[in-house]
């Protein structure tokens, strides 16, 4: 029996296969086309604080192989999600990661602590809680902070610091590609204390309007993902794989069976699926499967033995 | 969901109308998310119900860019695949109604003129009228007035109705709030904006609301006039 079963950190996943934040919401409208159950984890949609409107204008642009998106991080915030998405979320039998954003340090700060008492409250009331915790350094559409925490090592440290003083939850930080000094990063949340680390978010890109003559999107640049990005994304998940001791989890443009064995092979410990749910919203029911299919049919008997061969 | 294609036939230049095999859900206002490609482009299109049969869905589409261009190509026989139906659809009719299309926007009208059978019908076409025999088959005593090359909304007196459905280009919809405005009538207007998941999960779809964000794809497309801001709308 070909098994799908992986570990990050201390996290035990049914399979490599996690719901990237921002495609997946809170799981509900998928779990309306199949049961969630079938997936190794969701990561939530990014959770700021306070509620956020989000960016005004065009928001999507499809490129040649990609889709450029500038939500602006708008979500109904913390509160909101801890009182009434993750109540539903624990019925789902599958990892729940929870994505954190923010602007400041002092958001950061406070998002962590609303968590983390969160997970304790619900731990001693016996309920299910928060299984992991995904820091967004690195989200390109917020003009305050977001991608800033991502860019600069040092400034990164900072917030990654700050969340894992106050939390004992499992922690990954999600890292942006568009980091000056990639694998600086990974060293950096490793000496810090994170347990485990993501990538990539978006690459920052820009759409022109022709006929206004100007950027399609009002914040001017925008977040590439999608098949476009898958290669550079194994490249950033090699190297980083190859710097750090800490486990990865991977994404970028993944979309098939072939895609997650090419980041495991470059030594992701699990990987991420954004655009593709868009493709096909069912991708989730049915990737699992054709990753052992695609195992079996190369003879691969576990993840274990091709983690990292590269 | 895989649909077998019985027909796409070109109702003139660049306008299509594809009816496919099976018994589909849905109500007027309601959308799929079609596609009949495998990865690209990425995303699947947003097309309204135009019709619907025991056996058949249909809709009616204009090429706009790759993917509708790509759906023409179908021929009966070919398959493709379908989500849906996503979207709030219409509102039940509340009174005296009247269903305003404009252009490429008549497409969702006819199952809402089916749903409808006291509703008065206005469609309006920039040019040459096309899918106007539909709607002559169902309103064949009256109630539809059908303009082409002017403006559908001259023909309409929006106080003679307490609620009025409405469906096409921004400009056509925003003047129609305008003279709706103090008439009593209720108006709700169709929108369309950019979709990636069609089912709420990626937030692509905002519009701004005086109650907040809403999403067109699971809180819309259909809207009340009160909810909507013209200048957001015009920003696809
Ligand atoms: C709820 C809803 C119902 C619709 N119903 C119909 C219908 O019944 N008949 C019809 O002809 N058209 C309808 N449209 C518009 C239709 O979805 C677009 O014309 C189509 O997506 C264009 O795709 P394309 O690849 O041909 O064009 P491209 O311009 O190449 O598309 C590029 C991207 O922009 C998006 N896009 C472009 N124009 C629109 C638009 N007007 N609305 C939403 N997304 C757009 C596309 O989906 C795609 O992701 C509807 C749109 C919505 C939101
Ligand atoms: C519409 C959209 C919204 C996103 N929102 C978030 C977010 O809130 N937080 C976050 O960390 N990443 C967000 N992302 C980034 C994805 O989680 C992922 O890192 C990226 O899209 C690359 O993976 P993919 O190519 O599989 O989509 C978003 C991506 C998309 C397309
Ligand atoms: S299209 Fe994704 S939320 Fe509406």
């Amino acid at each position: 029996m070909t098994s799908l079963c992986c570990k990050v950190g201390t996290l035990n996943l049914r399979n490599p296969i996690i719901m990237a934040s921002g495609t997946f919401a809170f799981g509900a409208p998928y779990a309306k086309l199949y049961p969630l159950d079938s997936l190794g984890g969701i990561s939530t949609k990014g959770l700021t604080v306070e509620p956020r409107t989000g960016n005004r204008g065009t928001r999507l642009i499809e490129t040649a192989s990609g889709l450029m998106n500038s939500i602006g991080l708008e979500n109904p915030g913390l509160s909101h999600f801890l009182q009434f998405e993750l109540d539903r979320m624990c019925q789902y039998d599958t990892a729940i990661i929870v994505n954190l954003g923010g602007g400041s340090l002092e958001e950061y700060e406070k998002g962590a602590s609303m968590l983390q008492q969160a997970a304790a409250t619900r731990a001693a009331e016996g309920k299910r809680g928060i299984d992991m915790v995904e820091l967004n350094i690195s989200c390109p559409n917020v003009k305050q902070g977001g991608m800033q925490f991502g860019l600069h090592t040092e400034k990164a440290r900072e917030a990654v610091r700050i969340v894992r003083r106050i939390t004992d939850l499992p922690l990954m930080i999600k890292l942006s590609p568009n980091a000056y000094d990639l694998t600086g990063m990974a060293a950096m949340c490793e000496e810090e204390g994170a347990d485990a680390i993501s990538l990539v978010n978006t690459f920052l890109a820009m759409s022109v309007d022709l006929k206004s003559r100007r950027s399609s999107f009002q914040q001017t640049y925008a977040g590439l993902s999608g098949p476009a990005i898958k290669p550079i994304a194994l490249r950033m998940v090699h190297q980083v794989c190859r710097s750090t001791s800490l486990p990865v989890v991977g994404m970028g443009g993944i979309t098939t069976a072939q895609d997650v064995l090419e980041f495991i092979m470059v030594g992701a410990s699990a990987v991420q699926i954004g655009t593709g749910n868009f493709m096909n919203p069912r991708t989730g029911a049915s990737l699992a499967g054709e990753v052992t299919q695609l195992m079996k049919k190369e003879r691969i008997e576990s993840l274990e033995e091709i983690r990292g061969v590269i | 969901m895989q649909a077998v294609v019985v027909n796409n036939e070109p109702l003139m230049e660049g306008i299509y109308r594809l009816t496919l095999e099976g018994r589909h859900g849905g109500k007027a206002g309601q959308f799929y998310m079609l596609r009949c490609w495998d990865s690209f482009p990425l995303l699947s299109r947003p097309i309204s119900i135009h019709d619907l049969s025991e056996d058949s869905i249909t809709f009616l589409y204009r090429v706009h860019g790759g993917g509708t261009e790509l759906l023409s190509k179908l021929l009966p026989g070919n398959s493709l695949t379908l989500e849906g139906p996503y979207g709030n659809g219409f509102p039940s009719p509340q009174g005296r109604t009247a269903l305003v299309g404009g252009g490429m926007g008549i497409a969702p009208l006819l199952l809402a003129a089916k749903e409808m059978p006291e509703a008065d019908v206005y469609l309006g076409y920039s040019g040459e009228a096309f899918a106007e025999s539909s709607f002559r088959s169902i309103r064949s005593s009256g109630g539809l007035t059908i303009i082409s090359g002017g403006t559908i909304l001259d023909s309409l007196e929006p106080h003679r109705y307490d609620t009025i459905m409405t469906c096409g280009p921004v400009p056509m919809m925003e003047e129609l709030a305008r003279r709706c405005a103090g008439s009593g009538a209720s108006l709700y207007v169709s929108v369309e904006k950019r979709m990636a998941c069609g089912i709420g999960a990626c937030n692509g779809c905002a519009v701004e609301t005086p109650s907040g964000i809403k999403k067109a794809c699971v809180d819309g497309p259909v809207f009340p006039v009160e909810e909507v801001n013209f200048h957001d709308l015009a920003l696809l």
